[in-house]
């Protein structure tokens, strides 16, 4: 099938940015010139063919596919709140061709079986690309090495404990060093449980106010220093996640400059929120590692704007109202995100924290490069590729979300810019016809 | 004024004009205590449950005899007994009781903020919190302003310290909100370790170490010492203790000549206060208990009192 996007703003940071048409014949991309010469007979991009479908993606940018490298699918095991079918649905209504789907599934994705299931679930009902991150530790246990080179053959493309820390150094040290054997990146939830235990937000003065125990800022730093310093002893790839904290920030920007190969993720809400948003118990802002303080915040902004935070990624995390409609000490940490992901990431550019080269960068280009896959818009290339509409302005409604997740602190929010259309190898597999125009 | 609240749930949301109209209705009930026949037929035909997911016998029996001097039917309800042992949920078991049509439902509950989830899901009952997680105690918080006021003759400008863990204790958030907005000051000590962050943003002050607290303070409120504290790094021994932030006659020469000695209770005697100070002439231990059942009686007859707005003369 062919189809001809026409009119849009390409970016590809470090490739291209301009206005163009873009020629997709089946599941590759067959050409790409500036806009408006494609009309020019038989010299243009066409060469009398005929689309069987024009996308006028002009006010619109077309963008490489966009990856959400931390993902909970919960399918198998926990298919009440997700399942490879809707996560993926979510994922493609966000504007992701690409997820990476974090291990703690029931049973874990500890071994090439339930990387196998997770890869055969998803040809069956994915509507994006999934990649299973496999678990550093077996059962997420930290105490013994998962098989790390049978993972990797199955499909998995990086490792991680998410939801965990690896509190056993030495395991962690050796997991660094086994896993770099395989080019694998290690993705790393710092948190030290000794410091966090019974702790359900950020400590400060809204804890203080609301009577609930507090996690320190240290509780994520530290392990992060840690790290940081396994990194430099083993020269493996270490992936920060969810970064949260100021002190998390700065010593990553220092790790980064003295060469160590650390790259780091944050997600949307720590950029977006502070603690105040539990106010009136507000379990939807209840998550792991909890929300800060404004000056936190603003040093991720900041780690984001300066390069320290190589990627956003959303943590989409769906629980039941089985699991969140209770008391906030017993409530389930994490929320949805894969919906509202690229809103508010465009509110990033709108604030001019980093530009919109930036951000698809850190969104799609970073995590390409993290994860070891492609994602370029280029002759010959795959068609993943994602429409952003800037101006499309709605309101957040859980209710609508494709995900089984209903668990956002932002429903309800004003948002402007969306996903218009997802395009996974050539399918697509969303598009927004509440703003659509001129389509067939 | 009108007091138009269907709920009590914390001292966070009400006003100092609220606090006074409590006070002053609770003031006009402690009289009824002390006749022959302690029952007045103010709440007859209302139902009030009280809910206790932790244990209580102070806190309990005061509401549960404010109800019953008010003729009110109570309902006791131990976490031990109800549904909840069976893995009901909050919401679940409120929905429940609501469907019963009680008037007024007592809540404690380990967990912070579990008294505003019922509130926001029941459109009817009122509900009061006897206590959530190390939230607030609003009840305790308004009989330690009834009983201050009632011996001092005002609140305005008088030096509260408050000693102990004040990280753990709701009694001490309750106490540094109420008596702030009635315009004392409010002075904490105890353990670094059991002061939490961002303590000052509700008012108080953070004194150095407890002699400072102490020093020309009107009223001294101690803390009770929980002792599997301990397993937490929170305090070395009892002995420790006792000696560098427990309450004794030597250390109590440092404030002022009329000082007021409360606490909550149960006392831990010779730990965070010597039985000397605890039975002493300062003491108003027990005035607090028996001003703890008029305040209850109070709130529960504007909660519940046949029109829910009353008005003051």
């Amino acid at each position: 099938m062919l189809i001809l996007i026409k009119g849009g703003r390409v970016v590809d940071p470090g490739n291209l940015d301009g206005i163009m048409d873009i020629l997709i014949d089946d599941d590759r991309i067959i050409e790409i010139v500036p806009s408006g010469k494609s009309e020019k007979g038989g010299s243009g991009l066409l060469k009398g063919r005929v689309p069987e479908r024009i996308i006028d993606a002009s006010d619109k940018i077309v963008v490489p596919g966009l990856i959400d490298m931390h993902v909970h699918l919960r399918e198998p095991g926990q298919e009440y709140k997700e399942t490879i079918e809707t996560g993926t649905l979510a994922a493609a209504c966000g504007g992701f061709t690409s997820v990476c789907a974090m291990p703690n599934t029931i049973p874990v994705n500890d071994n090439r079986q339930i990387t196998e299931y997770i890869l055969k679930r998803t040809r069956e009902a994915g509507n994006v690309t999934v990649y299973p991150v496999a678990a550093i530790s077996k059962g997420l246990e930290g105490m013994s090495l998962c098989e790390y080179g049978d993972l990797k053959e199955a499909g998995a493309i990086a490792l991680s404990d998410d939801g965990k820390p690896v509190s056993n150094s030495r395991l962690m040290r050796r997991a660094m060093e086994y896993a770099r054997g395989f080019r694998l990146p290690v993705i790393s939830h710092c948190e030290v449980n000794e410091l966090s235990a019974g702790g359900v937000m950020n400590e400060g003065a809204v804890a203080t106010r609301m009577g609930l125990a507090g996690i320190p800022n240290a509780a994520e730093s530290i392990m992060v220093m840690r790290d940081i310093a396994l990194c430099e002893l083993t020269g493996a790839h270490l992936h920060i996640a969810h970064v949260s904290t100021h002190e998390s920030v700065n010593a990553i920007r220092e790790a980064k400059r003295k060469g160590i190969p650390v790259t780091s993720e944050t997600a949307p809400h720590y950029f977006t929120l502070t603690d105040d948003a539990v106010s009136g118990y507000n379990t939807n802002a209840k998550m792991s590692p909890p929300l800060r303080s404004a000056f936190d915040r603003e040093a991720v902004r900041e780690g984001l704007s300066d390069g320290t935070i190589d990627v956003i990624a959303s943590d989409h995390a769906p629980h039941s109202s089985i699991e969140k409609d209770v008391e906030f000490d017993f409530a389930a940490n994490g929320i949805v995100g894969l919906e509202t992901s690229v809103s508010l990431c465009l509110k990033l550019v709108e604030d001019g924290v980093i530009g919109i080269s930036e951000l698809i960068e850190k969104i799609s280009k970073n995590p390409a490069r993290i994860l070891g896959i492609e994602k370029s818009i280029k002759i010959g290339g795959i068609a993943d590729i994602t429409i952003i509409d800037p101006e499309a302005v709605y309101t957040v409604d859980s209710g609508g979300f494709r995900s089984l997740g209903r668990n956002t602190p932002f429903n309800g929010w004003k948002m402007k810019g969306r996903t218009y259309l997802t395009m996974v190898c050539g399918r697509i597999v969303f598009e927004n016809i509440m703003t659509q125009e001129g389509s067939l | 004024m009108q007091f138009e609240r269907k709920d009590i749930l914390d001292i966070e949301s009400l006003s100092a004009e609220e606090i006074s109209f409590i006070l002053d209705t609770a003031d006009r009930m402690k009289e009824i205590s002390k006749r022959p026949v302690k029952k007045v037929p103010t709440l007859r035909g209302k139902t009030v449950v009280l809910f206790f997911y932790e244990p209580s016998t102070r806190t309990r029996t005061s509401f549960e005899i404010a109800a019953k001097r008010l003729s009110a039917d109570t309902l006791s309800i131990s976490s031990g007994s109800s549904s909840m042992v069976k893995g009901e949920t909050l919401v679940d078991t409120a929905r429940n009781l609501e469907a019963m049509n009680p008037d007024v439902i007592i809540i404690r509950h380990y967990s912070a903020g579990a008294p505003h989830t019922l509130a926001r899901l029941l459109k009817t009952t009122s509900i009061i919190n006897a206590g959530d997680g190390m939230h607030e105690h609003p009840t305790q918080a308004l009989l330690d302003l009834m009983t201050v006021r009632e011996k001092k003759g005002y609140i305005r400008d008088l030096r509260i310290a408050i000693i102990g863990d004040i990280s753990h204790s709701r009694v001490a958030r309750s106490d540094i909100m109420g008596f702030t907005k009635m315009g004392a000051e409010v002075v904490l000590g105890g353990p670094l370790t059991m002061i939490p962050a961002g303590i000052e943003s509700l008012g108080a002050t953070v004194a150095g170490n407890s002699d400072d607290a102490v020093r020309g303070a009107d009223v001294i409120i101690m803390l009770r010492i929980q002792k599997e504290r301990q397993q937490s790094f929170l305090y070395p021994s009892d002995r420790e203790y006792s000696k560098v932030f427990g309450l004794n006659p030597e250390r109590l020469k440092k404030a002022k000549k009329d000082v007021l000695i409360m606490h909550p209770g149960p006392i831990n005697r010779g730990v965070e206060i010597s039985s000397e100070v605890a039975d002493g002439p300062y003491s108003i231990i027990l005035e607090q208990v028996t001003n703890g059942v008029s305040v209850r009686m109070a709130l529960l007859f504007l909660v519940a009192g046949g029109v829910r707005n009353v008005n003051s003369d």
